[in-house]
């Protein structure tokens, strides 16, 4: 069967998220537009097609890069169809108020410039209904306290892929410890040289392996102190 | 006139040779601060990375790698130091060149230079030409600085390692390369072990070696070795390895590797077809000086099996690793497909 043969708007709902979540895989990101908008005029809501197609393709997305099936240029790729997709749905979702989780700011610490994996785990969370502020690469401690100072957020999320930098995020925690605001934060850290040990020794919450499950562990964090805000 | 090249006339002296350890754990040991450019240490504090190469000399390093792995501007942007290119790699070659030639043996100045942190097109913003153009930037200031060989590590990109052996090509520097298998024993970017060779594409001068650094631990990079060695039987092959997993005990990083393991470790690569042997992040003096006896001692054996790998120096991180399997793939649905 040769490309030409799927026109988007002849299939059903389900065939086409289906197709979608290929599409998404493949990094075709005209396709994403397409069938963004085929959804959108069918009167899908906006949160819908954004959870059920696009969070639903990137969730497999990273599974593979998980699994060792996909690398990260297929993954920036399809990061990269999921955003044009998320730039149509972005205004709509603002529109039509869906449920907002809370609030993440993500950064790459000082000394690094790896940002593949922070613009996934930011993509992801905005995808899962988080506002994200990303503070970009090379932040000192200063940036990270600005931005806790401006957004009062619920999640303060790091990353860094060097041995050498990943250091640097026990800096940003003790910091926060010395000015007494660490426990009003949810602290998430990843990067490829990371560890769940090496996330407990500096004082994170949680060390997130990849952005699927930074979104897990940031939904789970929401509930709990919902559920303690609740109890007090 | 041939490019001289004494690493190559180090390899046939010596069959195999001992390259050296970590620089940031060292480094780090000694004062630096995280997020801290390593490379502004060639000019602020000269005398401790004279005494990082002396250590490793001293410990028995035929191979000193010079303290310029964020050398391109790409990386010193971050410290504003993106217009010191030249002076700073040629001040890191002076260093490790100075310590070398006082040493009472012949030891190799190799100019460390490491990846630019930048996506090429069409992935990222930078272009293949601007890419060749940092390297040679760097790599100009490390020959000046009397630096033997340009050593191209912790790489992930095909086209970064290309782009920068073009420009040690155009810089007229003998050279090698490594990559770090860190994602499901392959690259970041996807290279497998097995298809390291000739990644240096169309270029008159040809590696000296090439092979693997970093990565995610002794046991997984040995068995990187064992794919590089049979996709090309013969040819020279470096294994720069991690000193095992990283731990943080109180504020300090601590590897898990120990003198035993990182000798026996040294062993089982000398055994798997390896010619220059290191350590990376966490190996310090003390396991150098172990893998420097094991391979003095040590008489090549039969290539190890994965089983003997695991057996001496622990389990693979990666559960693909050396499994034989073919790459795994996802069952796909009929309909569109790329390629």
């Amino acid at each position: 069967m040769s490309e030409d043969d799927i026109i988007l708007s002849e299939l059903a709902d389900d065939e086409l998220v289906l197709q979608m979540h290929d599409d998404l895989y493949d990094g075709l990101k005209e396709e994403i537009e397409e069938a963004t908008r085929i959804l959108l005029d069918r009167g899908w809501q906006p949160y819908e097609v954004l959870t059920e197609a696009l969070v639903e393709g990137m969730r497999i997305v990273g599974e593979d890069f998980r699994d060792g099936i996909l690398f990260v240029p297929e993954v920036l790729l399809s990061a990269n169809a999921m955003k044009a997709g998320m730039f149509i749905l972005r205004p709509l979702l603002v529109e039509t108020g869906a449920p907002k989780l809370g609030k993440m700011v993500i950064g790459t610490v000082k000394g690094d410039i790896h940002d593949i994996g922070k613009n996934l785990v930011g993509m992801m969370m905005e995808g899962a209904g988080f506002d994200v502020i990303d503070l970009g690469i090379n932040n000192p401690v200063e940036n990270y306290l600005a931005a806790i100072e401006e957004h009062q957020p619920d999640i303060v999320g790091m990353s860094a892929l060097l041995t050498t930098t990943m250091p640097y995020m026990k800096v940003v925690i003790d910091t926060m410890k010395e000015k007494g605001i660490r426990d009003d934060f949810v602290v998430l850290v990843g990067g490829a040289p990371l560890n769940e040990e090496f996330g407990k020794a500096v004082g994170a919450d949680a060390y997130c392996r990849d952005a699927a499950v930074a979104v897990e562990t940031a939904k789970e964090y929401m509930k709990r102190r919902h559920n303690q805000a609740q109890s007090a | 006139m041939p490019v001289a090249n004494p690493l190559a006339d180090l390899i046939a002296e010596k069959g195999v040779l001992l390259a050296d350890g970590a620089t940031g754990t060292n480094l780090f040991a000694m004062g630096l601060e995280a997020g801290d450019a390593p490379e502004l240490w060639n000019e602020d504090q000269p005398e401790k990375i004279r005494k990082l190469h002396r250590d490793f000399v001293d410990a028995g390093s035929d191979i000193i790698l010079t303290n310029s792995f964020g050398g391109t501007r790409h990386r010193l942007k971050l410290h504003h130091a993106q217009d010191r290119v030249f002076d700073l790699n040629k001040r890191a070659a002076e260093i490790a060149r100075e310590i070398a030639d006082a040493a009472p043996r012949k030891v190799i100045v190799a100019g460390s230079v490491g990846p630019t942190g930048e996506l090429l097109i069409p992935l990222g913003a930078l272009s293949y030409e601007a890419a060749v153009e940092a390297f040679v930037e760097q790599m100009e200031g490390l020959k000046a600085g009397g630096a033997d060989v340009a050593w191209i590590e912790t790489m992930s990109s095909g086209d970064e390692i290309k782009a920068a052996c073009e420009a040690a090509n155009k810089v007229g520097m003998p050279y090698t390369y490594t990559a770090s298998f860190d994602t499901a024993g392959k690259t970041m970017m996807g290279i497998h072990p097995k298809d390291i060779h000739g990644l240096e594409g169309d270029v008159s001068e040809k590696p000296v070696a090439v092979g693997a650094n970093c990565g995610v631990g002794a046991s997984d990079i040995l068995s990187s070795l064992l794919d590089m060695t049979a996709a090309k039987p013969g040819a020279a092959i470096i294994v720069k390895g991690n000193c095992g997993i990283p731990e943080f005990r109180g504020s300090e990083i601590y590897y898990s590797g120990t003198p035993p393991l990182m000798a026996e470790y040294a062993r089982l690569a000398v055994d798997a077809g390896a010619t220059i042997i290191g350590g990376c992040c966490g190996t310090a003096c003390d396991h150098l000086k172990a893998m420097r006896e094991a391979i003095d001692t040590h008489k090549k054996g039969e290539k190890p099996s994965l089983e003997a790998i695991v057996e001496k120096v622990g389990p693979f991180r990666n559960k693909t690793a050396g499994t034989g399997e073919d790459t795994p793939q996802r069952e796909r649905r009929g309909g569109r497909r790329k390629g």
